[in-house]
Parts: C-alpha cells; sequence; structure tokens
C-alpha cells in the first residue's frame, strides 16, 4: 500500500511557509502572464501586419522574369571569348494566353481565387503636380473578391469604376499630394508615352503608407492602350490560397505548370518578414528569461527549505525514505509551487489580454492586436511547470545526498 | 535456554577518520546480538561507541568487516536497500530527541508506518496512539512536536521507533533526557518488548542502573570491545 506520505510532508513544508510560497509562486505568475501576453500580442501584430499585406498583394503572383539578353555565340571557332554586356532584353512582359493560364489554375486544389493583372507605371499629374507610381489594370469585382477592396474603400465605388472606361480609383496618398478630390480629373502618363485624362471615381486607404501613395485601380482595357498593347496583354496573375502560410509549397509546382516565375508573398516581403521574425524572437527570448528568473525563485525557497531541513532530511532517512523519496519530497514542493503560479498566470494573462483589447491605439493598427492565443497558453504552461520542475530538482538531488550521520554528529 | 538466533552479528568491524588526522576509531569489533535480547554498550566519551551505533544501523556505510541482520550480509547493499531494511527493521531512538518540528507528535509515530505502507492509515493512526499511551503521552498527540518539553519529545522519539514492530531497537542515550522516573518507564517497556514480542535491543548508555539491568553489556575502550558480558544481579559475568 502506498500512502501519500512524500504528498502529505511537501504540503507541510509549504504551509508552514506560505509568505515564501506565495511569492514564489507570484514570480511564476508574472512571468506565465508575461510570456503569454507578449506573445499573443506578437502574433496579434503579424496577424494584422498580414491582414494590411493582403490587402494589396495576393498569396501568389505569376509574372514574367525579365530577361537578361545572352551572347549570341558562347565562343568562336578560335576558342576567343566574345565580351558582351548583358543587359535586360527588351522583351514584352506579357503573359501569352492568359485566360487559358487562370482557367487551369483556378481548377488547382488549394485555390480559392484567381486574378488578372495589368501593371502600368504611370505619373499621375494634375497641373504642375506630379507622382509617380503604378497603376493596376483590373477587372475590378474580380480583384475585390480577392482583396476585399471595397472594406479600405474610403470614398466613391466600385461599380463606378466598372461602369466608367477612364475611371481611376485613387490611394489617399496620390490625392493628398495632387491635392485632388473625388470626381475630380487628374492626367496619367504611362512609361510607353500615352497621356490619359482620368476621373476620379473612388479613394481607398489600405494602411500602407507606401501603398497609399503609389497605388490606384483603373480597368484593364485602360491599362492595354496605356501600354499600346492587345486586349489580350496581362502582366501578372494573382492567385490565393487556402493556407497563406503555405504558399511557397505551390511555388515550383505552379511555375512548371504556367512555364512563367511564380512568387509567395513571403518571398516578396522578406525584409519585414525578417523584421518581424526578430521581433518575434525576441520577445520569446524575453519572455522565457522571466520565466527562468521566476525558476530562480522557486530555487532559491527550495534551496532555503533544504538548508533548514536538513534535520528532517537526516530523520526521514534514517527512519528509511530513500534518496528518491527525498528528491519527490522537495520536487513536489516546487511543482506545487509552480502549478499555483501558472494557474495564476493563466487568470492574469487573460484579464490582461481581455483588458488590452479594449485599448485604441490609433494609426495602422486601431485596438491592441492581441487575442487569446492557445498556442501561447499550451507552451506557457509546459514552460513554466518544466521550469519549475527544473528548479525543484537541482536542490533536491542535493537534498538526497546528505548523509544523516554527519547531521547526527552536530 | 533455548536456541538462541543472532538478529545482528558484527563481523571484524573496523573503522577511520581521516580528519584532521587517521585514526582507527572502531578497531576489529564482533559480536552478536541475540533475539530477545536487551544488550547495553557502554564505554568513556569518545571511545566510538555512537560510531559504532551509526554504523550497525546501516546509516554509515564506510567501514570494515562485515555487518549480518537476521542473516543477510548487508555490508555491501546499496543505499536504498539499506533503507527498506532501516525502515522494516530497525527503529532508532537518537542520542538528542530529532523529531520533525512541524508534524504533531502523532504524525511523527506514523510517519515510518506511513512509509513502510504496510496497514491502513486508520489502523497505523490506532498503533501511534497506541504506542503513545505506552509511553504515557497519549493527550500530547496532537500537539505539535516544537511545543514538547525535551524528555517529553524524546519518549515520542521511542513511540516512533517502536510503530513498525522492528526486529531490534537501537537508541543512543534513549533514556539521556529523561529524569529517573521515566527512565525507569521507558526501561521496562523496552524490557517488556524483549520479553512479550523478542525484540532486540541495543543502547548505549551512560547509565550505570540501566546497564546493569540489562542482559548483557559490553564495554568499549578506545574503539574495542574491552568487555562482553552477561548480567546476573547486576554483576558482569564474562
Ligand atoms: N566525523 C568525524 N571525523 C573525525 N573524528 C570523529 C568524527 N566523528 C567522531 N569523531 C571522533 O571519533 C571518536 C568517537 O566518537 P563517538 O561519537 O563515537 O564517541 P562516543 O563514544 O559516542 O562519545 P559520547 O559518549 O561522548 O557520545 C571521538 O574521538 C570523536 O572525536
Ligand atoms: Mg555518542
Amino acid at each position: 500500500m502506498r500512502l501519500p506520505v512524500n504528498a502529505e510532508i511537501a504540503f507541510t513544508h509549504l504551509i508552514t511557509r506560505k509568505k515564501q510560497t506565495l511569492v514564489a509562486a507570484m514570480g511564476v505568475m508574472i512571468g506565465i502572464t508575461v510570456f503569454i501576453f507578449l506573445n499573443s500580442l506578437m502574433r496579434g501584430f503579424d496577424r494584422s501586419a498580414n491582414d494590411s499585406i493582403f490587402r494589396t498583394m495576393p498569396h501568389i503572383r505569376i509574372y514574367k522574369e525579365d530577361e537578361i539578353s545572352k551572347p549570341l555565340q558562347e565562343k568562336n571557332e578560335k576558342q576567343e571569348y566574345v565580351i558582351v554586356n548583358p543587359k535586360i532584353a527588351n522583351t514584352t512582359k506579357n503573359l501569352i494566353n492568359p485566360e487559358q493560364l487562370i482557367r487551369i489554375l483556378k481548377k488547382q486544389p488549394d485555390v480559392v481565387a484567381v486574378a488578372p493583372d495589368v501593371a502600368v507605371s504611370v505619373f499621375y499629374n494634375n497641373g504642375e503636380s506630379q507622382v509617380n507610381g503604378i497603376a493596376s489594370g483590373v477587372n475590378i469585382m474580380e480583384q475585390n473578391k480577392m482583396f476585399n477592396i471595397e472594406s479600405f474603400l474610403l470614398d466613391g465605388s466600385l461599380r463606378e469604376l466598372e461602369a466608367t472606361q477612364n475611371g481611376i480609383i485613387l490611394g489617399v496618398g496620390i490625392a493628398e499630394k495632387l491635392n485632388v478630390r473625388l470626381n475630380d480629373n487628374i492626367t496619367i502618363t504611362s512609361s510607353k508615352g500615352k497621356r490619359k485624362v482620368m476621373k476620379i471615381v473612388g479613394l481607398f486607404k489600405s494602411n500602407n503608407a507606401t501603398i497609399d501613395k503609389s497605388k490606384s485601380y483603373i480597368n484593364v482595357a485602360m491599362a492595354q492602350q496605356l501600354m499600346n498593347e492587345r486586349p489580350t496583354y496581362v502582366t501578372d496573375i494573382f492567385v490565393n490560397v487556402k493556407d497563406p502560410e503555405k504558399a511557397a509549397e505551390y511555388i515550383s509546382s505552379f511555375q512548371q505548370m504556367t512555364g512563367y516565375s511564380a512568387e509567395d508573398w513571403k518571398k516578396a516581403n522578406e525584409q519585414i518578414l525578417a523584421a518581424f521574425r526578430i521581433r518575434a524572437i525576441m520577445s520569446f527570448a524575453i519572455s522565457v528569461s522571466i520565466l527562468m528568473v521566476a525558476g530562480f525563485g522557486i530555487y532559491n525557497i527550495l534551496n532555503m527549505i533544504i538548508m533548514e531541513k536538513l534535520n528532517d532530511i537526516a530523520i526521514l532517512k534514517a527512519m528509511g525514505f530513500p534518496g528518491m523519496d527525498v528528491v519527490r519530497i522537495f520536487v513536489m514542493q516546487a511543482v506545487i509551487i509552480g502549478v499555483m503560479g501558472v494557474t495564476l498566470g493563466l487568470m492574469l494573462s487573460t484579464t490582461v489580454i481581455t483588458l488590452m483589447q479594449k485599448v485604441y491605439v490609433g494609426g495602422d493598427i486601431g485596438y491592441f492586436p492581441v487575442q487569446y492565443e492557445s498556442r501561447y497558453y499550451i507552451s506557457g504552461i509546459v514552460f513554466g511547470l518544466a521550469i519549475s520542475f527544473a528548479a525543484g530538482y537541482i536542490p533536491a538531488r542535493k537534498a538526497a545526498d546528505v548523509d544523516p550521520v554527519s547531521i547526527f554528529r552536530k | 535456554m533455548n536456541e538462541k538466533k543472532a538478529i545482528l552479528q558484527a563481523r571484524q568491524i573496523g573503522k577511520y577518520f581521516h580528519d584532521p588526522v587517521t585514526f582507527k576509531v572502531l578497531d576489529n569489533i564482533s559480536f552478536e546480538a541475540y533475539q530477545g535480547e536487551f544488550l547495553t554498550i557502554v564505554g568513556k566519551s569518545g571511545c566510538g561507541k555512537s560510531t559504532l551505533l551509526y554504523v550497525l544501523s546501516t546509516m554509515d556505510t564506510d567501514f570494515e568487516g562485515e555487518l549480518w541482520i537476521d542473516g543477510q550480509n548487508i555490508s555491501r547493499w546499496s543505499q536504498d536497500k539499506l533503507a527498506l531494511i532501516r525502515n522494516e527493521k530497525i527503529g532508532f531512538v537518537f542520542q538528542f530527541h530529532y523529531l520533525l518540528q512541524e508534524f504533531s507528535c502523532l504524525k511523527n509515530v506514523m510517519l515510518p508506518a506511513m512509509k513502510l505502507g504496510k496497514y491502513s492509515l486508520e489502523e497505523i493512526e490506532h498503533k501511534a496512539y497506541e504506542k503513545l499511551d505506552l509511553l504515557g503521552l497519549k493527550d500530547q498527540a496532537l500537539k505539535p512536536a516544537s511545543k514538547l518539553s525535551g524528555g517529553q519529545q524524546q519518549r515520542v522519539a521511542i513511540a516512533r521507533a517502536l510503530i513498525n514492530d522492528p526486529l531490534i531497537i537501537m537508541g543512543d542515550e534513549p533514556t539521556g533526557n529523561l529524569d529517573s522516573r521515566n527512565s525507569k518507564l521507558v526501561f521496562d517497556i523496552l524490557r517488556d518488548l524483549t520479553r512479550t514480542y523478542h525484540q532486540t535491543i541495543i543502547a548505549v548508555t551512560h547509565d550505570n542502573d540501566f546497564a546493569k539491568n540489562s542482559d548483557r553489556t559490553i564495554e568499549m575502550e578506545d574503539g574495542k570491545i574491552i568487555h562482553d558480558g552477561f548480567v546476573r544481579n547486576g554483576n558482569i559475568i564474562v
């Protein structure tokens, strides 16, 4: 019969030291709270950043890569090198037979939306003021399905663009610089030198300042005219898949399927995402450090209890408690403190998240973008308990090695 | 006398201390303790009595020679196995009391039995009350150990040593803290155990009366046994 004698001893030790036990548990509580809150917040930031990325960027973009001109002959017959000056070949960025490509892509599993795009680099003019940027020739209703443009449209309407051949929906940044409003006219000039007078039928604000200062939506046909091209001219095909995190996995198959280059959104935003990743690693490191400090708190109180209890340990060993029981007695104390701290920490972090969600930060972000992230709750519990266990195990091992005879002789 | 069974055998036990200089604290100690025997060990202060008792108790494993308990040579056993032997077969009363101060007297007495796990908690509690009653401490059972006098604590420690009905009860001056009345009480209890339950007592003592009334007394000097004899009418017979 195994009686819970070790547990009884462990509890007695803690109960006779309520205050210190509580302080150590509070250390764990704070560690867990910081861990869960900070990591959840970082994930929230990433989510809101991704949301803003996906307002104007597809998960995958298929386009024709610039070709570098190659020498016509590698070497002449005398085995002498021919020196050439490689430069971007003067070919169009036209995707051949885009209709068919779109049809094929739409049939792929995991593909949720496909839309063509004609990117035209343009100057926006209003009198003397001039801004350069990219006009996207789109079927606005189709792109709306992909990017939910309507959700960040400030003024005007998408239908109006569809109905107005020379309509344009401008980023607010451009409108501000050119000092124009809805229904005003502006001139745009393409890189091919074509000029068109356009009517502003909408304004959008994507919360990405760079995009808002350069991008506009126009009709596909207008974009093709600006490029002096036929109605089949398409520069990009945008593809959205089920799980954007897995976008990179489709790249090679899409490239083979279409014969063109494909780029996923992560590749296109490598720098921003690298910064995010560093931020996430930093906050993870900080929160784990705080948990470790909480672990030191447990380690401290246990070391203290063990120092005070050398006599008890000697008596227990004399009565026939093996070393392993002594380890159990003290590890149990550490784990009890850990469980208390983790439980309090879960409650506190939930409270903090609930409160912070109601705080308005403004700017691109709006409300504090923090949610209850179950993954950090789970890893918080695991880390918290693991650290408590380790913090107890180390001094407990020492306690198990106490030689009762040397204690009794004192 | 009928056939005597040796419960504990010391065979040429030797032990050195190295601090500050190497010296032999136990020198060629050999004797047997029999079932139901009340054995006392006497000798001048510093002659090695406590040291010997720690070796016999299995707590000190750093010695030469052999130690047999209940027919087994336990000299090279692991600490964990020795712990089991101590829990089941040996009860201790130390030179100074040594109770767990944060626990009640009752809990202190119950702990070795809870560790052994042979009986249910209710049975253990019942037995613990019996042992405390035996030592005249039933009314103190629920007091924390720290609230008891030195003599009371020592008696609780004796009750604790008895809880698992061990084969051998060892005591390092088990009556050291007691007045003559309680000393007599403890002596009678221990004697009773040897007679009724054939438990073996090995007690180190400075108390001449205590030694004289025991069955057999071993006298030590400078780590050696200089006298080992049965007691008859208060005289040691070789
Ligand atoms: N850990 C140790 N290191 C070195 N010497 C020790 C150690 N422990 C005890 N001694 C010495 O060993 C000798 C025997 O000590 P022990 O405690 O066994 O004596 P004792 O017979 O029990 O004395 P007392 O009657 O005073 O309790 C003493 O000389 C003591 O100083
Ligand atoms: Mg001594």
